[in-house]
């Protein structure tokens, strides 16, 4: 028999970005709130200390900030036919454990979708007519818009001490910013951070190709700083050691410098590491949460009565949590019907490499996991889709985020992997040499869902999370339109050898590469409960006592990374939560 | 026993086994060997019996995972995937071999962070390791089935008693996949071996390789040095400190 924990308001699973956030606007409401985290309890002191953080070995081979698959993993299949395969080995994307979640070891980079990337599907529809858009293509629009989130991504920028340059403020051009962004009601937090050359050069040949390259927006402080709550943040030192690392230098924002040294203070806190959710428990008719289950430090069963449930353990996660529980109806992808799973989706992400001669000083081992330069200008509505014959645009950068050589050390195309050559083509390249990157949106199909897989099982005896995806047609001419862009940008430049990795027709999502961790969709936010799992407050529509936090929410992905829109919709359902729904409990939005 | 080819680490590993010291082990000691991997090799040799801070230094190190079978094959593919060259310090002068002895002593060699459950079933190569090794025992028995096959087709020799031209040529065979081995696939031996050798070669000088962080002023990395504040705009002249290591040294 379960231990049962006297009921709390509240009951948050996982202490990630979205955990961090909607414990300090609930608590700020006056509620007990718990957090429940899988992982152990992480902060700058011990964990992400100098010099044991940038041990190489420990951050990239064993993965020390990273979940362990051990446990918990997915499996993966292309198609609807084939039997799905477990993620046994981290590749593709990383998720995070521990307080902070993959907040404490991101890279910082941050953004906010562009207007028309919240009306998609009404977007291309107008623009192109509805024929353009694939019959199996099923974009949605998002059933907010860029003005309803406007204040959330502010203050979430605000509390990230993001740096970097507006491009329109109250509807003014600024120059130097993004001129295609959508309209902000202030300048960043913080200037944005020196240019290393990679994304020096990025200007240069940007500007000659007609773009109009600006600072990536980065929660990589770029002076000192304190944040909205008093949390201070120093500058960044450029470490070199940014993504898949925590902060040795209190200057990359993150759960555990940006929010929780204001929440560990709070009596109506509790955060409980070491806390597995198993499930969300609901009531007799499976209307209502009564609270959820989890495994405790020594392996017990505990149950944790709550009146609210907030899945915050990270998209994957929180769509396996629903499955596991039977909130809300399966999506089916033969039928169409059912809503959770429904519209995975992902990132598009494509690489060129640059390499110089020896007086190039590229100097790759710095870095800052966020900075660099961008451009928009093959973005949302800068592109034109009929022209470049697919949905969906994407942002070409130049970003160092620090390189070492156990991560890997890019060579010419055709250099041996081992002897007396790949030792001189590595020497060579070290220090002479830096990529740009292609980030892609990711249309969402019929096809691509998630399930709970039927074969394989987690440590706690649980299916599995099944991922059905593949690179479809649209991605693929995607992707060699933007790195061929990309790949055109870069010969100005004059490389002494380039190389760039545009998808080939007919390849197939591949789990060993490294393409982001921006994991979308599976329960998505919607304006009809019939194609979403959540109304337009992150809410479920089934069970009107869980909120779904997280790029779940996404109907489909776009150019960008995803956090600063996870920030600000977290916000936003904190605010929905707050203002409506603890004055009388029940659906935000009438199905 | 070799023929007349032998490279300097050869040599080098054919005196060793010749002149085994069975000094302290470091895993037994519990030392952590990088601290003393200061002192050449050479230098060793004549400073012998030292204790067990002499032991670390480059090749001296007595394999507590390895066998001494599995331990001179190592030696001898080390020694062909990063050759000491022109171009910078070889593999086993760098104590590659180990770091991969030690290596494989982490939860992290023993499949600690993978997802091992069954089935096991094959899959495309997009979905990546399906197999049920963990690492340490891909490495195992990919040297053993390496060297079965080097007996089969060299009249009794091992991997290790082979020229290096012959070393190469099975390691490429390896790479691509094309060397038929029994019990395992030799591309998936050859890809977790270079990847674990190259991990040796650049790691952290603590984790046994890496001695004096020669790896690292060979590609002109800084190490742990983790603050660039003042280089990030120079652009007209190289950056010029030495690299620093975990604990502190300067290179
Ligand atoms: C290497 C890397 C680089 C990245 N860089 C960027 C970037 O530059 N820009 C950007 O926008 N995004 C980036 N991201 C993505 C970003 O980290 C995520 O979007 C963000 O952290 C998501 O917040 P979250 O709260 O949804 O999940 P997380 O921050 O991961 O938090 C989820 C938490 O829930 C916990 N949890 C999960 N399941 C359970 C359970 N059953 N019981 C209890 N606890 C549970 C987890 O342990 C975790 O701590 C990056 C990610 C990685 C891995
Ligand atoms: S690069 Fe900057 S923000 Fe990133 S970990 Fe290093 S010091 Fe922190």
């Amino acid at each position: 028999m379960a231990n049962v924990k006297p009921k709390v308001d509240a009951v948050i699973v996982g202490m990630g970005w979205t955990g961090a956030i909607m414990a300090k606007e609930l608590t700020d409401a006056g509620l007990n709130v718990v957090v429940l985290e899988r992982g152990a309890d992480r902060d700058t002191q011990p964990d992400f200390a100098y010099p044991k953080v940038v041990d190489e070995l420990e951050g990239s081979v064993h993965r020390r900030y990273l979940q362990s698959l051990a446990q918990e993993t997915v499996t993966v299949r292309h198609n609807l036919t084939s039997t799905a395969v477990p993620y046994r080995q981290m590749g593709s994307f990383k998720p995070g454990t521990g307080v902070g979640g993959a907040g404490s070891h991101w890279s910082g980079c941050h953004f906010r979708a562009l207007p028309e990337d919240f009306k998609l599907r009404t977007n291309v529809e107008q623009r192109y007519g509805a024929s353009f858009i694939p019959s199996d293509m099923s974009i949605q629009d998002f059933p907010v818009s860029y003005e309803d989130l406007e204040p959330h991504f502010d203050h979430f920028e605000y509390v990230c001490g993001t740096s970097g340059k507006a491009g329109i403020i109250s509807g003014v051009k600024q120059p130097g910013g993004n001129p295609f962004e959508g309209s902000r009601s202030r300048e960043f937090p913080l200037g944005p951070n020196p240019n290393y050359l990679g994304a020096e050069m990025f200007y240069g040949a940007a500007r000659e190709m007609g773009w109009d390259p600006y600072p990536i927006p980065a929660s990589n402080a770029s002076a000192p700083y304190v944040n909205p709550y008093g949390c201070q943040m120093g500058p960044c030192n450029a470490c070199g050691f940014c993504s898949d690392y925590g902060c040795l230098n209190y200057s990359k924002a993150s759960p555990n410098i940006s929010i929780l040294p204001v929440l560990r203070q709070r009596k109506n806190f509790e955060l409980r590491t070491h806390a597995q959710v198993l499930k969300v428990n609901l009531d007799s008719d499976g209307k209502k949460a009564t609270g959820v289950t989890y495994l405790d430090a020594q392996g017990r069963e505990v149950e944790q009565q709550a009146d609210l449930v907030l899945l915050c353990a990270f998209s994957l996660y929180n769509v396996h949590l629903m499955l596991l529980s039977g909130i809300g109806k399966p999506y089916d992808p033969q039928t169409g019907e059912g809503t959770v799973g429904r519209n995975y989706s992902y990132q598009n992400l494509n690489r060129v490499v640059l390499f110089f001669n020896k007086e190039v000083q590229a100097n790759q081992f710095i870095g800052i996991g966020g900075a660099g330069t961008t451009m928009d200008n093959l973005n949302g509505n800068q592109l034109d889709n009929a022209k470049a014959g697919f949905v969906g645009g994407g942002i070409i950068w130049a970003r160092q985020p620090g390189g070492g050589p156990v991560r890997g050390i890019n060579v010419p195309p055709g250099t041996p992997n081992w002897g007396t050559a790949w030792k001189q083509a590595a020497s060579d390249a070290f220090r002479h040499s830096f990529y740009f990157e292609v980030q892609g949106a990711c249309m969402s199909y019929k096809q691509h869902y998630l399930s709970l897989d039927p074969t394989y099982k987690d440590g706690f005896g649980r299916p599995l999370l099944r991922i059905n995806f593949d690179w479809h047609d649209n991605e693929i001419k995607a992707s060699q339109f933007l790195v061929g862009k990309a790949l055109e940008m870069s010969k100005i430049l004059n490389p002494v050898a380039l190389a760039g990795d545009a998808k080939k027709p007919g390849e197939h999502y591949n789990i060993t590469k490294y393409q982001s961790t921006h994991t979308c969709g599976g329960a998505i936010m919607g304006s009809d409960p019939k194609t979403s799992a959540l109304n337009r407050y992150l809410q479920s529509w089934d069970v009107h006592n869980v909120f779904a936090i997280g790029a779940n929410a996404f109907p489909q992905n776009n150019g960008y990374n995803p956090t600063g829109m996870v920030g600000a919709l977290a916000y936003w359902s904190a605010k929905a939560i707050r203002e409506q729904y603890l004055k009388n409990p029940g659906p935000l939005v009438q199905a | 026993m070799f023929d007349d080819d032998t490279s300097a680490a050869r040599r080098d590993f054919l005196r060793k086994s010749l002149t085994l010291i069975p000094v302290v082990t470091l895993a037994s000691a519990g030392f952590p060997s990088g601290a003393f991997a200061q002192t050449p090799a050479s230098d060793v040799q004549q400073s012998l019996p030292a204790g067990p801070g002499a032991a670390a230094a480059a090749g001296d190190y007595t394999p507590t995972f390895f066998t001494p079978q599995e331990w001179a094959f190592l030696i001898a593919a080390c020694d062909r995937l990063i050759p000491s060259d022109h171009v910078g310090p070889g593999a086993v002068e760098l104590g590659v071999p180990e770091f991969l002895d030690r290596h494989m002593q982490t939860p992290y060699a023993n499949g600690g962070i993978w997802y091992m459950q069954g089935p096991f079933l094959e899959a495309a190569p997009e979905f990546g390791y399906q197999g049920r090794l963990n690492l340490r025992e891909t490495l195992r028995v990919g040297i053993k089935a390496m060297d079965a096959h080097c007996k089969k087709t060299y009249d009794g020799k091992v991997f290790a008693e082979l020229s290096s031209a012959q070393q190469e040529d099975l390691l490429k065979a390896a790479e691509s996949g094309k060397l038929a081995l029994e019990d395992i696939a030799s591309k998936l031996f050859f890809s977790n071996l270079l990847n674990e050798v190259r991990n040796g070669y650049f790691a952290d000088p603590s984790h046994g390789g890496n001695k004096n962080m020669g790896a690292w002023k060979m590609i002109g990395y800084p190490g742990m040095r983790a603050d660039y504040t003042d280089w990030i705009t120079v652009r007209d002249k190289p950056y010029p400190l030495a690299p620093v290591d975990l604990s502190g040294r300067r290179g």
